[in-house]
């Protein structure tokens, strides 16, 4: 009896939004008095950071500081509509629809602080620091607040914007399957190593090298979150979780966190990441969305893995030790490959 | 560990951006960690009642008869509702996108299709004597055969699992009882292979898993309005379900959500808000519908199962000259989002490789289980697990490195994929490359030097000379010219919905659903605002700057819907 080791490779790309597009989202943005704007969304932050990136987009769009950015969401009453926090369409189409609000308001504010500063506004520019000043002569410049109270108090005007971004929906025909099903892909490739045990036929998951291509990282501590967990929760659908275990039978269904299995910190796995950026031409900076796809491949990873180190192999999820022993068995012992 | 490998398409972007690309901390972080952040259960309400639902034992039966009396009985208990309170007891959430047919009951009233299903919602004034009078619920049932794997489901004479669609099958297009994908020939190609590569695979059922289970709280607001604190992921889409379901105009409706507690899919398609805001209508107190821990593992929908079949032609080489598909989503006893996720499934096939033929038959299939929904992953997690698989064993068959063979058939920008658009912005190929290097994965000069950028295009953006089509799987009955409308249904009205001040007892429904306000739609794509720092040029094809603005639409005539998957029809 003994311990065999295997790797494992997968590779995936993940479409990006609503998949037929016809799904779109709303921003607007307004600032007080001070130059403190908010943006007003009904986008839902389920924790992967919506309101953050939403308000970096804003922030850089605007050409003012984060710290100057308030992001509000979701109030039906207050909040213009938004399909929703799905389909990995969060940064991509609401970020494209704050973009567009922020860009009529950052105009509507370069042109009060033109008026003030008697220039043109075309020759405006900010600096992110909270400043608008004539290209080229720092000196002559308004903070981005005067500017924002000239407007509202002394020009009379709003500065304020409104933004949406949708893609039409796309028709599908029924004997091709012919379709226009995304904007843009995210892409992935993961190795997978693991430990099998041919005698109890557990697996354990002992290292992951991955490659994320995700268009821009808009903020690399939320990707780095997304990725990390998402491929926890990969590991986890590969190797341990599942409503019914015994599919199709439906006996045995777990009703809790004690009977519903899920990786504990002892068998997670070290997984080092690498990111590449190839910005989406249609994406806002180029960003696409890691939210989803980033689980996709460690469950083909494993399987093949478990086939690299004892020769069986899995086509049911999850790999449970008594789908590997019994495979196991059928061969009449492991049959390591060491193919990678 | 993470790394940021910016040498990879530096060309393609500015890294100069003042706030974009930093690590901001999270605008909410404060209020998280301090555990101050309002989810929805944090808003208290005086008074507030607790509703759970009475549910199914049976996979599959008929009902005779619901006696309430001696639950509404029990200390505590202020009301209890069965399906003849719902206004409009039948739905489905993209009925919203008029995409799909109302199958499903909130409250069922005739029959139960899986084990689990609602069939009375107890109010009381604390959750506990709410849970005791749902065992005092006394529900007269006629069991009935029952269908649980999705390949059983579709033999004659299987036990049909939901009436509105009879064969145990969704219906695409009014035309088809699947999806189709058909490119080139597959037939030929598997005459002339090398090898043929066959495998079936098995995706499990997974839970979401929320920390924070699916719930809602709703109460009456003043000015005859009712506001709903709710854990939904889609605002809007929670909005217009209430207000489809209760038969009120969306202005009496005030939804607050947006911190929840994780969603992963699960949040989706939820009716804790319609549920909540009747039970605040018919008692005129606050009312809180949550799931615990069980209702979430096992009547929640989790993400369905699927079944694959794939069978490749592989030439001695290692490249892929076709791929077919025959795929089983477990939709379980109700349509919920499996119809879709059908949809981008065979979107994404045959996954990230160039082939030139490739067929697919996919399936939306009902059984009698808890209905399937969106999860992380949606329509792709499960055949991205069937085809890497799969494309291991096809490494083994022709004895290649599995890096290799995935970057030798790679997709490349400019390349045809078999929905018959063409690659742009791909990046597979150096994913595979960045990963080999790290893991030690030795490539041979041709692997290392592929690009996503170069060897595309040309001869491989060329669409099949041939494609092999068929009418296998033709349905009558259904209105081509619509989703999945029977023939003669008239069309539904277009007037707002009658707004009801009680909640009348409608066991029938009216002909059709009035939906939320439908998606405008502009008459081309908008392009998307040119954000600085992303150079124009680095795509290929980023529109002007000044395109950012839509054009103004043409005026129409009657309600743009998302109507049929076959586009857009004016009603």
């Amino acid at each position: 009896m003994a311990l065999h080791r295997g790797r494992g490779f997968a590779a995936i790309n993940y479409p990006i939004g609503m998949n037929l597009g016809g799904d779109p989202s709303q921003a607007l943005v307004h600032s007080n008095p001070d130059g403190k704007f908010s943006v007003a969304l009904s986008s839902i932050d389920l924790g992967q950071g919506m309101k953050s990136v939403t308000r970096q987009i804003a922030a850089e769009t605007l050409g003012v500081p984060v710290e100057d950015v308030y992001v509000d969401t979701a109030d039906s009453d207050t909040g213009p509509h938004c399909m929703g926090s799905f389909a990995s369409r969060g940064t991509h189409r609401v970020g494209n629809a704050v973009i567009q609000a922020a860009q009529e308001a950052r105009a509507v504010m370069l042109e009060a602080a033109a008026e003030e500063l008697e220039v043109d506004a075309a020759d405006l520019v900010t600096d992110g620091r909270g400043n608008i000043h004539v290209r080229g002569a720092p000196s002559r410049s308004i903070t981005t607040m005067a500017a924002c109270q000239a407007a509202q108090f002394r020009q009379g005007r709003t500065v304020s914007g409104r933004g949406i971004f949708l893609i039409p929906l796309s028709e599908v025909d029924p004997d091709t399957g012919e379709m226009t099903p995304v904007s843009c892909f995210a892409h992935a490739a993961m190795l997978v190593e693991v430990e099998v045990d041919d005698e109890t036929g557990e697996v354990r998951i002992l290292d992951m090298q991955s490659a994320y291509e995700l268009g821009r990282a808009l903020n690399p501590g939320l990707v780095e979150q997304q990725l990390v967990g998402g491929a926890w929760m990969g590991m986890s659908h590969a190797a341990w979780e599942t409503t019914e275990p015994r599919y199709p039978d439906r006996s045995h269904g777990p009703v809790d966190f004690n009977s519903y299995l899920m990786p504990g910190p002892g068998d997670i796995a070290p997984h080092h990441i690498s990111v590449l950026e190839r910005p989406a031409p249609d994406g806002p900076f180029g960003g696409k969305g890691p939210g989803e796809m980033c689980a996709n491949p460690v469950l083909p990873a494993v399987c093949n893995a478990v086939y690299d180190a004892v020769g069986v192999r899995i086509d049911e999820l999850p790999v449970t030790p008594e789908k590997v022993l019994r495979g196991i068995r059928a061969l009449g012992g492991a049959r390591p490959r060491g193919r990678l | 560990m993470i790394e940021f490998r910016k040498e990879f398409f530096a060309d393609e972007r500015d890294d100069d951006l003042a706030t974009i690309g930093q690590r901001v901390r999270r605008q909410d972080i404060l209020g998280h960690v301090t555990g101050r952040s309002p989810f929805y259960d944090d808003h208290r309400f005086e008074g507030l009642l607790h509703i759970r639902c009475a549910r199914s034992p049976h996979h599959h039966a008929r009902i005779r008869r619901i006696d309430t009396a001696a639950a509404e009985r029990m200390p505590g208990v202020v009301r209890v509702l069965t399906g003849r309170d719902v206004p409009r007891n039948l739905n489905t959430l993209l009925s919203l996108l008029d995409f799909g047919l109302d199958d499903e009951p909130i409250l069922a009233e005739t029959k139960v299709a899986y084990r689990g299903e609602p069939v009375a919602a107890v109010i009381a004034e604390t959750e506990a004597l709410a849970r005791d009078a749902v065992a005092a619920v006394r529900v007269e049932y006629e069991e009935l055969p029952h269908v649980l794997d999705p390949e059983e489901a579709l033999k004659p004479g299987a036990p049909v699992v939901c009436d509105v669609y009879p064969t145990n099958r969704f219906i695409y297009h009014g035309k088809y009882d699947h999806q189709k994908l058909r490119y080139g020939d597959v037939e030929a190609a598997f005459a002339r292979a090398d090898h043929i590569v066959e495998g079936r695979y098995q995706m499990s059922p997974i839970e979401q898993a929320p920390i924070e289970t699916c719930g809602a709280i709703a109460a009456p607001e003043v000015n005859d309005r009712y506001v709903c604190f709710t854990g939904t992921q889609g605002l809007f889409f929670s909005l217009g379900t209430a207000a489809k379901v209760l038969q009120m105009p969306s202005s009496r409706l005030h939804f607050v959500g947006g911190t929840v507690g994780g969603g992963f899919g699960g949040k989706v398609d939820s009716v804790h808000e319609p549920i909540a805001i009747l039970g605040a209508m018919l008692t005129g107190r606050p009312c809180k519908f949550a799931w615990d821990r069980e209702e979430e593992m096992q009547v929640g929908a989790p993400r369905g199962a699927e079944r694959w079949y794939l069978k490749d032609a592989v030439a001695r080489d290692g490249r892929i000259l076709a791929r077919k598909f025959t795929g089983y989503f477990d939709a379980g006893a109700y349509t919920r989002l499996s119809s879709y996720a059908v949809i981008k499934a065979v979107g994404h096939l045959p996954g990230p490789y160039t082939i030139p033929n490739v067929h697919a038959d996919v399936h939306c299939v009902y059984t009698n289980r808890t209905p399937s929904t969106a999860m992380r992953g949606f329509g792709i997690t499960g055949v991205d697990f069937a085809i890497e698989c799969h494309m291991d064993k096809v490494a083994e068959a022709v004895g290649m490195n599995p890096v290799e063979l995935r970057i030798l058939n790679a997709y490349r920008d400019g390349d045809m994929k078999a929905h018959r658009r063409e690659a742009k912005n791909c990046a597979l190929v150096e994913c595979c490359q960045v990963v080999a290097e790290k893991a030690g994965v030795t490539l041979s000069p041709e692997a290392r030097a592929a690009s996503s950028r170069t060897g595309g295009g040309g001869e491989r953006a060329r669409l099949p000379a041939f494609t092999r089509t068929d009418q296998d799987g033709r349905v009558e009955g259904f209105d081509t010219g619509s989703y999945a409308r029977k023939t003669g249904s008239a069309p539904p009205p277009r007037s707002e919905s009658t707004r009801h001040t009680t909640a009348a007892p409608q066991t029938t429904p009216s002909s059709q659903p009035r939906p939320a306000a439908p998606p405008p739609r502009a008459p081309q794509p908008p392009a998307p605002p040119l954000a600085s720092g992303q150079r124009a040029d680095a795509g290929g094809s980023m529109p002007p700057a000044d395109a950012a603005s839509p054009p103004a639409a043409p005026r129409r005539t009657g309600a743009l819907r998302f109507s049929s998957l076959s586009g857009f029809r004016r009603r």
